[in-house]
């Protein structure tokens, strides 16, 4: 049954904990029961809590948790279309989806994020430069608006395109279609490079050879300056058609099997995330990587999300919490890019789950963060002087041309971010209005004046 | 909001006038943009307190505020939040006055008690209140080490901040579950204008000295922070030290 309790929430960095009336296991008639009676802090959605920052709290107001809106209500196999409650996880709608051979077309770097919150993030994956983002791949959602009524919008509206990337602004997602890719198994064809520096890295993102692969990232060192600084692992590998498998696993090609090994207890001081501890992790990562390898075959959890595979793990950086930086700077701002990788090795900010990867095209979403370019993601613990030091690399971004993505973003300032989305504008038009009084709220929308 | 590294985007200052206060907003002005509430008794000092911290780049308002008068607190705090939210409250009033008279001349004792007490509770109260239903917010509140021991020289003051420290240190603990986060900041001997002309005791700091310990507390969610950090070393082994001993002590 709906019920309404109080709790104190954070995103996945936990940082800046703010405490909210929650609604949970929410049926469609409670949440346009609440959007019409929304008390005068407003109301936003919450999935499974995998931004990093602040954009599935609102502070004094109404949260909706969606996690209980999870059911799947139809896949059709010949058409690979699925029709989703919001709250269904990616996890669960690929486990449902594969026996069919249909696949999520995009997937982020967990599976454990819902529908709703990733057509709100118009999240990406390792694919973007191929499939694009999640929102590429919706056909319909069905929106509570800020009237309390419950609005099928699909791509010809504007309406859905500012929900695509709105961080749940403009109303509720409480069901969406997606279209599902066609597959032949669950396991990945991977070739593997390590390469010296970033220079090598990026030659080799950008001689062509890309486009061979329909998934594409590389690992690279942040912490190590010198002749060491930005080496990397470059990983890239597409879908195994059946025949390409090893007969052990051709028979039962769509097969997935991805157990969470553990949980990471709630015990870790704040500090372990040092140069000494994350150094030797960088060291071993880069050292057990082949330096040239092509054709082997890999399951989704060894190729894309071994992460996956311990539950809580953001517990490890200590109840200080941290925070994920991800920029994407344009193509030709490739000095610029190399240098912001420079002075974060020489910060003394030490990250260890840096990832680079080229985007394709960008999306029609006004507010959708993948334009064509170079993105970054590094990891920092909350210490003293990260505060300055993601100011100035603010800077250096919005030089290049660049932005930040907002479901990663947690302390950029509001000038900042609205010269990095230049249709800032047309996003506010539009959301506007479809919320005319500002029903929907979070302290990301109070905090960057959205 | 507070954001993940600790910027807020707005500050209320009780004791709108407090060196300590300025310099943290100062802090906080160089970072992010920054709307302020100053509030104090209308004075020359607040207008140039304002006036320092546009300079600054805040964008600043001032509230007529007398921590004494304790009936005129509610419509003063309820008026504070009536223009949006407000993430970081200072409680940053206080009198230290003669010490001499702090324990001979009724009238002077109990006014200090009156303002460094009753007013630190009275708004405590308030804000509490006004913090949960915002649902976020961090309240600071400036106790002084001589709330830890008080010495025949300054019991009279180190009462009244023995008092707010106890209130305030609880107040974490009422308020933690609702997220809103309590710091309680005991500076040693600070220059300022309520010290000048005084003897400077060891381990003396500045105003700006003091700021930095408060930003450094409300991006950490620190409950209990010295300033300078030794002190609590200090004052933790002469929080032990027997009485006859105590007594003799040059400080």
């Amino acid at each position: 049954m709906s019920e309404t309790v109080i709790r104190t929430l954070t995103g996945w960095g936990r940082t800046a904990p703010t405490s909210a009336r929650v609604l949970v296991n929410p049926t469609v008639e409670a949440i346009q029961q609440a959007v019409r009676d929304p008390g005068n802090r407003g109301v936003i959605a919450r999935g499974l809590g995998r931004s990093y920052g602040d954009p599935a709290q609102n502070a004094g107001g109404l949260v909706v948790d969606m996690t209980g809106c999870n059911r799947i209500h139809s896949i059709d196999a010949a058409s690979g279309l699925a029709m989703v409650d919001a709250g269904v996880s990616l996890d669960a709608l690929m486990r449902t989806a594969l026996p069919f051979g249909l696949w999520v077309p995009v997937l982020p770097g967990t599976r454990q994020v819902t529908v709703g919150g990733a057509i709100a993030a118009d999240i990406h994956g390792k694919n973007h430069h191929t499939a694009g983002t999640f929102g590429n791949h919706v056909q319909a959602i069905d929106l509570v608006t800020a009237d309390g009524s419950v609005t099928t919008v699909t791509p010809n509206d504007e309406l859905f395109w500012a929900t695509v990337g709105g961080m749940g602004l403009t109303g509720i997602i409480v069901r969406a279609t997606i279209a599902l890719t066609q597959v032949e198994s669950a396991y990945f064809v991977v070739d593997t490079d390590r390469t010296a520096d970033l220079d090598e890295l990026m030659a080799l993102l950008t001689d062509g050879s890309d486009d061979r692969y329909d998934y594409s990232a590389a690992w690279f060192d942040a912490i190590s300056t010198g002749a060491k600084l930005g080496r990397a692992v470059l990983t890239r590998g597409s879908l195994a058609r059946r025949d390409e498998l090893p007969p052990k696993l051709r028979c039962a090609p769509l097969a997935f099997d991805a157990p969470q090994l553990l949980t990471a207890p709630n015990v870790f001081p704040n500090g372990l995330a040092n140069r000494a501890i994350f150094g030797a992790m960088s060291e071993a990562w880069y050292r057990k990587a082949p330096r040239c390898r092509r054709g082997e075959v890999q399951n989704l959890t060894t190729f894309y999300h071994p992460l996956d595979m311990i539950g809580e793990w953001n517990r490890a950086y200590g109840p200080r919490g941290f925070l994920q930086y991800q920029f994407v700077v344009p193509l030709d701002g490739q000095d610029s890019f190399l240098r912001i990788v420079e002075d974060i090795a020489r910060s003394g900010h030490v990250s260890f789950l840096n990832v680079l990867k080229r985007f394709g095209e960008a999306s029609r979403a006004p507010l959708s963060f993948p334009q064509p370019g170079w993105t970054i993601t590094v990891d920092f613990p909350i210490r003293r002087g990260l505060a300055e030091f993601c100011d100035r690399l603010d800077e250096r971004v919005l030089d290049a041309g660049g932005r930040l993505y907002l479901a990663k973003e947690s302390r950029t300032s509001a000038a900042t971010l609205h010269r990095m989305y230049p249709r800032i504008d047309e996003w506010r038009k539009i959301r506007a209005a479809a919320d005319p009084t500002g029903i929907f709220a979070s302290d990301l929308s109070r905090r960057l004046e959205l | 909001m507070i954001d993940a590294v600790g910027n807020p985007q707005s500050l209320l200052l009780l004791g709108g006038t407090s060196e300590i206060a300025l310099a943290t907003a100062e802090r906080y002005a160089t970072r992010r943009p920054l709307r302020v509430l100053l509030a104090a008794r209308p004075s020359e000092r607040l207008d140039a307190a304002a006036a320092r911290l546009d300079r600054a780049g805040a964008t600043v308002v001032t509230l007529h505020f007398d921590a004494a008068d304790t009936a005129s607190h509610p419509a003063i705090i309820e008026k504070a939040f009536a223009d949006g939210d407000i993430d970081i409250t200072l409680i940053a009033f206080g009198l230290l006055g003669d010490q001499e008279k702090a324990w001979t001349d009724h009238a002077t004792a109990v006014e200090l008690a009156q303002v460094n007490y009753v007013g630190a509770v009275s708004v405590g109260v308030l804000l509490a209140k006004a913090l949960q239903w915002q649902g976020h917010g961090a309240l600071v509140a400036l106790s002084s080490a001589a709330a830890e021991r008080p010495r025949r020289s300054n019991f009279g003051y180190g009462s009244t901040k023995a008092g707010l420290d106890a209130f305030y240190t609880g107040l974490t603990e009422a308020l933690r579950p609702s997220g809103i986060r309590v710091s309680v900041i005991r500076p040693g001997f600070v220059h300022t204008k309520m010290t000048a002309g005084m003897k400077a005791a060891p381990l003396a700091v500045t105003p700006e000295q003091v700021a930095e310990v408060i930003v450094d507390a409300v991006a950490h969610g620190r409950e209990q922070a010295w300033a300078p950090a030794p002190m609590r070393f200090v004052m933790s082994a002469l929080r032990h030290v027997p009485r006859p001993i105590f007594r003799r002590l040059p400080i």
